[in-house]
């Protein structure tokens, strides 16, 4: 397994406040990491930082192939409350700006981009929403759009923010099968403040809550959760699936 | 005598007629950005604090546009920065800027000796009587706006559309930023010539609002509110010249009741073809 991106003895945060301390934290080809945590924990500024949105404050992060570090390798599923629906914009642009830094700022996109967006869309079974624009789109079919946005570049490392908060249970389901044959072609982190359903598709559990523990395997004890003080539904795999809330203790 | 009255005539209204036109295109343009980017209290700022760089024009005796230019170009970078970098809500800084901005021309204005000439056409704008320097300024806007948004239409659209996401790519989402802004400063300080400080909002809102109810695409916003506002500039100089009323304002109502119009249709298309599918 090769390595792509390595954090060491990072810390970050906004303003005086530090959010995050120490990480120290690889990621590998073919990674399906699960990040957990209560909010305000620190996930969203972890993404930042991996995104290259957000400076350390101490410490740093590598990046071990060529693009990632320009993130033209890395797709991102932002959080699609704060999108403006209404924009007047195409079904079709939004995929196309997923290839924004491979083209540059003049360039236009030929033939073979727009057939591209089309297969995904095509793949995602969205086919009739082509000509579509964003203001018609259901929030289950954004959230596919904009996967497709995230993919269309194939990248190395596919990074997804809370996909299931804004959609029904039939459409996070089928997102997690979806992952789970992207996952065969590129690393994949997905934040969640629930691991409920996804802990039976990732592989590991990073858990974030101001300080970084990573578990190499997808199962995690009570016990375990409360070493890391990590106030979050748990998730063990049985015969039949089963969830325990454990409550916070400070 | 008559005939050189007749070309005098002529003459003014051509100047109005390709400043209607220039106008048209560069607020259908940079009104449908701010219609997309839900700017339109932000314009209104920018124009009405640009009346302090009309009064300082005025005391300093320079061209009261130049003043104004500087003054709302600054203001527009003012507010992004304050906004960004003071961490205090926009909406907010605005409200600062506007009423400030206004009150430094009120000031300079009154410690002008002497009466200031023109003022009301800054407040209401006087398409008739627009300068060959207005037209030639008002030219060059128009091309360098036209070049910049088809040399980077793509970039426009997916920074305007999602910037977070841009800068996780690395485009250069704030220099984007601040030429948009710029233009759209500039934008309202050359047309204010034309409409009027209290009354330049209408043309970068009314055509793109009418548009967006039959087009959900950027581009076509564009087009469509270019002519939607041609018709309504010229409509509007019809009824001011037949009524003798000021333009500005006739052009406004022209587009207000182009608007009701247009949406009282689509609802009649929406009822139609809703009543087709159960028929």
């Amino acid at each position: 397994m090769k390595k792509l991106i390595e954090l060491k003895g990072l810390s970050a945060g906004y303003d005086d406040e530090i959010i995050l301390k120490n990480v120290n934290f690889s990621i590998y080809e073919k990674d399906f990491i699960g990040i957990i945590g209560p909010n305000g924990g620190g996930k969203t500024t972890l993404l930042k930082i991996i995104l290259g949105l957000l400076k350390p404050v101490k410490g740093e992060i590598t990046y071990f192939r060529e693009g990632l570090d320009k993130m033209s390798t890395i797709g991102y599923l932002p959080q699609s409350f704060a999108m403006d629906r209404k924009f007047p914009i195409s079904v079709c642009d939004v995929i196309l700006s997923g290839l924004m830094n491979r083209k540059g700022i003049v360039s236009k996109y030929t033939k073979a981009e727009k057939e591209l967006a089309y297969e995904l869309l095509v793949e995602t079974g969205l086919e009739g929403l082509w000509k579509k624009h964003l203001g018609e789109l259901s929030g289950g079919q954004l959230q596919r759009v904009l996967l497709c946005r995230a993919i269309i570049s194939s990248p190395d490392l596919l990074i997804l923010d809370e996909p299931g908060t804004y959609v029904d249970n039939k459409f996070e389901g089928e997102l997690y099968e979806m992952l789970r044959e992207l996952n065969k072609r590129m690393a994949i982190i997905i934040v969640s403040h629930d691991i409920g359903i996804i802990s039976y598709y990732i592989k590991t559990i990073a858990c974030v809550n101001r300080n970084f523990h990573y578990h190499e395997s997808n199962v995690i004890t009570e016990k375990q959760l409360a070493a890391y003080n990590c106030p979050i539904q748990l998730i063990t795999h049985g015969d039949v699936p089963h969830t325990v809330l454990k409550k916070h203790q400070n | 005598m008559d005939a050189l009255f007749e070309i005098f005539r002529y003459q003014f209204l051509l100047k109005a007629m390709l400043a209607a036109i220039f106008t048209s295109v560069s607020c259908g343009i940079i009104g449908t950005y701010i219609v997309s980017k839900r700017m339109v209290f932000l314009s209104g700022g920018i124009t009405h604090a640009s009346f302090g760089g009309i009064g300082i024009g005025y005391f300093l005796g320079i061209n009261p546009i130049l003043g104004a230019a500087v003054f709302a170009v600054l203001t527009a970078l003012g507010i992004e920065l304050v906004t960004k970098k003071a961490d205090i809500r926009e909406d907010s800084v605005i409200g600062m800027w506007w009423s400030f901005g206004m009150a430094l021309g009120i000031i300079f204005i009154f410690i002008t000796p002497g009466y200031a000439p023109n003022l009301m056409s800054y407040l209401f704008g006087s398409i008739l009587t627009v300068t060959n320097l207005d037209l030639y300024m008002m030219l060059i806007l128009n091309v360098i706006m036209v070049l910049f948004f088809l040399t980077f239409f793509k970039t426009i659209l997916y920074v305007s559309f999602d910037p977070e996401y841009a800068r996780t790519y690395r485009a250069p989402v704030q220099l984007i930023n601040y030429i948009l802004l710029s233009l759209v400063a500039l934008t309202i300080v050359l047309n204010i010539r034309v409409m009027g400080i209290i009354l330049i909002i209408s043309l970068l809102t009314i055509p793109q609002t009418i548009a967006n109810l039959f087009t959900r695409s950027f581009r076509n916003i564009i087009f469509v509110s270019i002519l939607i506002a041609l018709l309504g500039c010229f409509a509007g100089l019809f009824i001011s010249y037949r009524f003798d009323i000021p333009s500005g304002a006739s052009i406004i109502f022209t587009l207000v009741i182009m608007f009701i119009i247009a949406r009282i249709y689509r609802q009649l298309i929406k009822a139609w073809l809703l009543r087709k599918q159960v028929r």
